[in-house]
């Protein structure tokens, strides 16, 4: 950028860094030169992000957040608005795709180490923006005021009453009143729309600065920065664009079409992205036959019901969040991928997805005893998985991580 | 010279933080306390009446106070003496875990002998327990001895409210603040 040349573009770039700010962060950012399909989540992640406020704010037209009209306009905006069924089924789909895509990309971060020195903070941002997506999604889940919207979050907000001393009062303070009312759905309404998601955007901005500082992982666990060409560029990576745009934009265009076919087909996902109980109005006098929450939570509702205890099983499923944000300690490992890790690092990340996808299926059906025994098992797994990580990968024996990409 | 300076900034960096602390904590508070139940919501949570004398023998009903269920069940005389000879299988069979207001007043914990009066929500997370009152297996339970189970979680009952050992719900069902009038049963007041 020159001072000399003219026009209204430069004019405004020597006030203001467009330039350098795309060039720094966009065209010429180095990412590393061999990735793959894994790497691909975190900016499908952001499509959806985008997806999910759009399709939020025409919603928002429609709704009404009373405890009368909540149920009605939601039917309103499926039958009497042009095109409403499909602005709701696209904010719909997209709750149950961001959770994917962010699941994916959680993996990922676990299978490759993602999290190792120096993207501790790039993990906690991105588990703080995970924590903000699960309350996100509940309070949008509880604003169609359907019979699951009312009794899931009777079933959370009754979480507060496991508190000691405080929990009761804390529980009608949340809720403004003796039941989930219209008091309740518009503070939830406000939370939904406008203060988690300005919280949710800062995060991942944080996230991307965090994560351009230091710049991305790569499925070997090359260390890219230690052998860098006379301009201090690494020589194991290429410019952002075209390279990562490119592959980007044919990784959106499959997701786009996943997308589309859930949306017009499959919107119900079955009952587990919308479930059939929310299609009947909320009644507070009659709970539902079976509670299940969505899919997304489900792993962790799971662990919930396994404890025989009201505050135990509040705390087994908070410390199975909170556990997720200090793996970078947790892992003692020389080599972050687990293609350089050792036999005991890929038995105990086989026996976490094994857990997982049971308690994620556990989750979503009746309580029986042989199933509760099940989740027991599962939540034992899913700790011993991040609790002995300090130990098996210390004493394991890994291969040695390539020098260059 | 220069240590006075440094005390004195120190000092007034702390009367700063100080009021600017207090100052914050204060202004919280309109925003804390707006989220607390309306004089609205307060006054819709007025006591209901109901005439219980048309209810069957072993029936139950329920009713609305506070957009709460509310559980009323008419026992025989043989439910009522039945009652004690299921305690061992009860977490709390004498309700000393919860502030319960006619506690040794009657076998069915109500201010009557031969109704329950109780809050249909259940103890651990909120869901309304569904009354099975035959004394029969049951797929939760093989020596069911009737009473109330939770779909959600599975937590267990007796048919006064009173929670099984080794459930998840940490209480007995609550008793509401309730009268009877002759027939007339009152919930929401105390007389």
């Amino acid at each position: 950028m020159t001072q000399q040349s003219s026009g209204i573009f430069n004019w405004i770039n020597t006030r203001l860094p467009i330039s350098n700010t795309y060039e720094r962060h966009l065209s010429k950012h180095p990412v590393p030169k061999k990735v793959n399909f894994w790497y691909l989540f975190g900016a499908l992640a952001s499509v959806v992000l985008v997806i999910q406020i759009v399709s939020g704010i025409w919603l928002m037209f429609g709704y009404e957040n009373t405890e009368e009209g909540a149920f009605a306009s939601v039917e309103y905006i499926m039958r009497d608005i042009e095109y409403g069924w499909i602005i709701r089924y696209m904010h719909t789909t997209g709750a149950s795709m961001f959770f994917a895509v962010v699941y994916l990309h959680m993996f990922r971060g676990l299978l490759y180490g993602s999290y190792h020195k120096p993207r501790e903070l790039v993990w906690i941002f991105g588990m703080t923006i995970y924590l903000v997506m699960m309350a996100e999604g509940f309070l949008g889940y509880v604003l169609p005021y359907g019979q699951m919207s009312y009794w899931g979050a009777q079933v959370i907000i009754s979480l507060f009453g496991a508190i000691p001393y405080i929990g009761e009062s804390l529980e009608l303070w949340v809720r403004g009143d003796y039941y989930i009312s219209g008091a309740t759905i518009s503070r939830f309404f406000a939370l939904h729309v406008v203060a988690l998601p300005l919280i949710l955007i800062a995060l991942v901005f944080m996230h991307l600065v965090a994560l351009h500082e230091v710049g991305a992982g790569n499925p070997e666990g090359v260390d890219i920065e230690k052998y860098l060409d006379e301009d201090g560029v690494p020589l194991d990576s290429v410019p952002f664009f075209p390279y990562k745009v490119l592959n980007a934009l044919v990784a959106i265009g499959v997701f786009g079409i996943v997308f589309s076919f859930i949306m017009f087909f499959f919107p119900e996902g079955g009952g587990y992205m919308l479930e059939l109980a929310n299609f009947e109005e909320a009644n507070p006098l009659s709970t539902p036959e079976h509670i299940a929450p969505v899919w997304y939570y489900s792993p962790y509702y799971a662990m919930l019901r396994a404890v025989p205890d009201k505050l135990g099983g509040l705390l087994v499923m908070a410390a199975a969040i909170a556990i997720l944000f200090v793996v970078p300690w947790l892992d003692r490992s020389k080599a972050a991928s687990i293609r350089y890790k050792g036999i005991l690092s890929k038995i105990a990340m086989t026996m976490f997805i094994v857990s997982w996808l049971m308690l994620a299926w556990l989750g979503t059906v009746p309580v029986t005893a042989l199933r509760t025994t099940l989740s027991i098992i599962g939540t034992v797994i899913y700790f011993a998985f991040f609790l002995l990580m300090p130990i098996y990968t210390s004493i394991e024996k890994t291969k040695p991580v390539p020098e260059r990409l | 010279m220069e240590d006075t300076l440094t005390t004195r900034r120190k000092v007034l960096i702390g009367m700063t933080a100080t009021v600017g602390a207090a100052g914050a904590s204060l202004a919280a508070i309109p925003f804390i306390a707006s989220w607390n139940p309306s004089a609205k919501a307060k006054a819709v949570g007025g006591p209901v009446r109901i005439d219980v004398s048309k209810m069957q023998i072993g029936q139950k009903i329920q009713v609305s106070w506070r957009k709460q269920p509310i559980f009323i069940i008419r026992h025989s005389k043989e439910a009522i003496e039945n009652l004690s000879k299921v305690e061992s299988k009860l977490d709390d069979p004498s309700s000393l875990k919860i502030e319960e207001p006619y506690r040794d007043l009657n076998p069915t914990r109500s201010t009557s002998g031969e109704y329950t009066v109780i809050a249909g929500v259940c103890t651990h997370l909120g869901c309304a327990p569904k009354f099975y009152p035959e004394i029969q297996p049951q797929p939760w339970d093989d020596s069911w001895i009737g009473g109330f189970f939770c779909p959600c979680h599975g937590s267990m009952f007796d048919i006064v409210g009173r929670v099984f050992k080794g459930v998840p719900a940490p209480t007995n069902l609550k008793v509401p603040p309730h009268y009877f009038d002759g027939s007339i049963l009152t919930i929401g007041e105390e007389r």
